[in-house]
C-alpha cells in the first residue's frame, strides 16, 4: 500500500469537504500507526519533540485567519497570539530535537 | 498572486509527505537527522505556501511575519538552553501551545465566518466546537502536567470525593453547551463551552500523580495532534487533518507503550489517584536484612568481571550522575570489561527519556539496550549494577501476585551473578513497594548518592 498515492487519491476525491478530509484523516490514522511502530524506543524523546513541532502546523490555520481582510479585528489579534505560540513550537520544537538527535553517537 | 488553488493542495501533500518521511527518519539513529531536517523542509514549503495564498491580504504580512519571528524570539532560546533532564517539562507546555492555538483560531474561524456572512451548516458548527474543545482540555491539561513536572505544582495526585462525577458533569455540560451553540450558532454558548472545557482539563489531569506522567505526556501528546486535525476539518484543510492524524496516533502508542511497560490499564492511569504519598507509607520493613558493600569490594568484582549490565533509573538523573557513570563505564571498558546499559521503558520520566539522558553524557548508544533485546542476557552476566533504580527491577513483579506492580514487565536484574544497587536508603520507589531484589542472595547495596558512588567507583578504578 503507497500511503503517497492514497493521499493523492484522497486530495482529488469530489466529495463533500468533510468527507474529503475524514478520508485523509483514516489514511493517515494508518500510516501513523505503521510509521510509529517502526521509531526506535530510543528515539521516543525526539519522537515526542518532532510530532510536538509539526503538530504546530495548526500555525497554517492562524496564518489564514490572521491574514484574512475580512477578518474582524478580534480574530485578528486571537489567531494572532496563536500564530505566535505555534511558532514557538515550530522553532522550539525542531531545535531541542536537532539537539537531542545530535547527541546520539555511535562507539569510537 | 493568483496561484490556481489545486497547486495549494500539492505543495501541501508534499509538505504531508515530508512530515511522514521524517517520522519514518526516526526508525533508527543513524537517519535520525535527516528525517528531523525532512520534517524541517514540510514545514517551511506549509508556511511559505500559506503566506502566498489569496486570502492572505498583502497589508496583514507583517503582522504574521512579526507573530512568526516573535515565536522564534521566545523559542530559539529555550530550546538551546533547556536541560535534558527538564525535557518531560518543555513538551508538555508547548503541548499546551498547540491546544491555545487550536482554541484561538477556532474561536477566530467562526467570528470570520460570521463577519463574512457566510452560510455556516451544522457540520461546520460542530467542527469548530470539536476543534475547540479538544484545544481547550490540551491548553489546560499540558498546563497542569508542566507544573506537576516542574515541580511547580505537587506531583502527588489532588483526589477528593465525587471528583469522577464532577468531571463526568462537566463533559456532559460542555457536550450540552456545544450542541447548543451548534443549533443557535450563539456565540456567548461557544465561549461558556470553552470555559467549561478550559476547567474540564485542569479537573482531569489533577488527580494522576508523578508516576503517571510517562502515560499523561504522550496522552497530551496525541491530543494536540487530535486538535490540530479538527482545525483541519474546521479549515477544510488536508495538511492540517492529515499532521494531526499523524501525531495523534503517535502519542496513542506512546501511550500505550508506557500503560504496557507498566502494567496499567489505560483508564485505570486517566482515573487517577495511583502514585502518592499515602502509597508510598504504606510500605513496611519486613524484617529481612540486606547486606551493603564497600565500595572497594564493588570495584574489585567490576574490574574482574567479563560482563557488566548497568541499569539505570531516574534516581541517577536527579543525582546528575550520568556523566560519572559514563567515565565508569570507559575505564572498565578500557580494562576489557563489556559494558552494556539496559533501559525500562518507564525508566525517565517520559517515553526514551533515559536514552537521551545517557547519549547527552556520550554514552554511544550502540551498548544501550532495551528491554527485550537484554533481558536475557542477564544470566550470563557477571555483574548488574542498578544506579537510582528500584520497581523496574523488583522481582515481586514476576513472583508475588498480591504485589501492586505484579505482572509489569521488569529488568531480570536478579538474575545476574552478582547485582550491586546504588541506592540513597531504603525507600521504596514510585509504586510505594518493597523491593525483593535488595534481600536477595546475590544483591549487596551501596548506599550513598549516586553520583558521589559512581565517581568514587571511577577513583578508584583509576588508581
Amino acid at each position: 500500500m503507497n500511503p503517497v498515492l492514497l493521499l493523492a487519491a484522497a486530495e482529488t476525491a469530489s466529495v463533500s469537504p468533510f468527507m474529503t478530509g475524514l478520508f485523509a484523516f483514516v489514511l493517515a490514522c494508518f500510516v501513523g500507526y505503521h510509521v510509529i511502530w517502526n521509531v526506535t524506543p530510543a528515539l521516543h524523546t525526539p519522537l515526542m519533540s518532532v510530532t510536538n513541532a509539526i503538530s504546530a502546523i495548526i500555525l497554517v490555520g492562524c496564518i489564514l485567519v490572521c491574514g484574512n481582510e475580512a477578518s474582524p479585528l478580534s480574530a485578528r489579534v486571537l489567531a494572532f497570539v496563536g500564530l505566535v505560540v505555534a511558532s514557538i513550537n515550530v522553532f522550539g520544537g525542531f531545535l531541542v530535537t536537532q539537539r537531542m538527535l545530535a547527541m546520539y553517537k555511535r562507539k569510537g | 498572486m493568483n496561484l490556481h488553488p489545486d497547486l495549494f493542495a500539492l505543495a501541501y501533500l508534499i509538505a504531508s509527505v515530508c512530515f511522514i518521511l521524517g517520522l519514518k527518519g526516526l526508525s533508527s539513529p543513524a537517519t535520525a537527522r535527516r528525517g528531523n531536517q525532512m520534517a524541517i523542509a514540510g514545514m517551511v514549503l506549509a508556511v511559505g505556501v500559506t503566506l502566498a495564498h489569496p486570502t492572505v491580504a498583502f497589508a496583514n504580512l507583517a503582522w504574521v511575519l512579526g507573530g512568526l519571528a516573535l515565536g522564534a524570539i521566545i523559542g530559539v532560546p529555550v530550546a538551546l538552553k533547556v536541560r535534558m533532564t527538564a525535557m518531560p517539562e518543555l513538551v508538555a507546555i508547548l503541548h499546551s501551545f498547540v491546544g491555545l492555538a487550536a482554541v484561538l483560531v477556532g474561536i477566530g474561524t467562526f467570528q470570520l465566518h460570521r463577519a463574512h456572512g457566510d452560510a455556516i451548516g451544522t457540520v461546520q458548527t460542530i467542527e469548530v466546537f470539536v476543534g475547540v474543545f479538544i484545544g481547550a482540555i490540551t491548553f489546560t491539561g499540558s498546563v497542569v502536567a508542566f507544573g506537576k513536572l516542574s515541580g511547580r505544582l505537587g506531583s502527588a495526585p489532588v483526589v477528593f470525593s465525587g471528583q469522577h462525577a464532577l468531571n463526568l458533569a462537566l463533559a456532559v455540560l460542555m457536550i450540552g453547551l456545544g450542541v447548543a451553540f451548534s443549533v443557535t450558532l450563539n456565540t456567548a454558548w461557544l465561549y461558556a463551552m470553552t470555559a467549561v472545557a478550559l476547567i474540564l482539563g485542569i479537573t482531569l489531569i489533577i488527580p494522576i500523580g508523578g508516576a503517571d506522567m510517562p502515560v499523561i505526556v504522550s496522552m497530551l501528546n496525541s491530543y494536540s495532534g487530535w486538535a490540530a486535525s479538527a482545525t483541519g476539518f474546521m479549515l477544510n484543510n488536508n495538511l492540517l487533518i492529515v499532521t494531526g492524524a499523524l501525531v495523534g496516533s503517535s502519542g496513542a502508542i506512546l501511550s500505550y507503550i508506557m500503560c504496557r511497560a507498566m502494567n496499567r490499564s489505560f483508564l485505570h492511569v486517566i482515573l487517577g489517584g495511583f502514585g502518592g504519598d499515602e502509597a508510598a507509607a504504606a510500605a513496611t520493613a519486613t524484617g529481612k536484612t540486606t547486606k551493603a558493600a564497600a565500595v572497594e569490594d564493588a570495584v574489585f568484582m567490576l574490574a574482574n568481571a567479563a560482563k557488566v549490565i548497568i541499569v539505570p533509573g531516574y534516581g541517577m538523573a536527579v543525582a546528575q550522575a550520568q556523566h560519572a557513570v559514563r567515565d565508569l563505564t570507559d575505564l572498565l571498558q578500557g580494562k576489557g570489561v563489556d559494558v552494556r546499559f539496559a533501559i525500562h521503558p518507564v525508566a525517565g520520566r517520559m517515553p526514551g527519556h533515559m536514552n537521551v539522558l545517557l547519549a547527552e553524557a556520550d554514552i554511544p548508544y550502540d551498548i544501550v539496550y532495551e528491554l527485550d533485546e537484554i533481558n536475557n542476557e542477564f544470566p550470563g552476566t557477571d555483574v548488574c549494577l542498578v544506579i537510582g533504580a528500584n520497581d523496574v527491577v523488583n522481582p515481586a513483579a514476576k513472583t508475588d501476585k498480591t504485589s501492586p506492580i505484579y505482572g509489569m514487565p521488569i529488568l531480570d536484574a536478579s538474575k545476574a551473578r552478582l547485582v550491586y544497587c546504588v541506592k540513597r536508603s531504603m525507600k521504596p520507589g514510585y509504586a510505594g513497594v518493597e523491593n525483593e531484589l535488595y534481600y536477595a542472595d546475590n544483591c549487596m547495596m551501596i548506599f550513598g548518592d549516586a553520583k558521589a558512588v559512581c565517581e568514587r567507583l571511577a577513583g578508584a578504578l583509576r588508581d
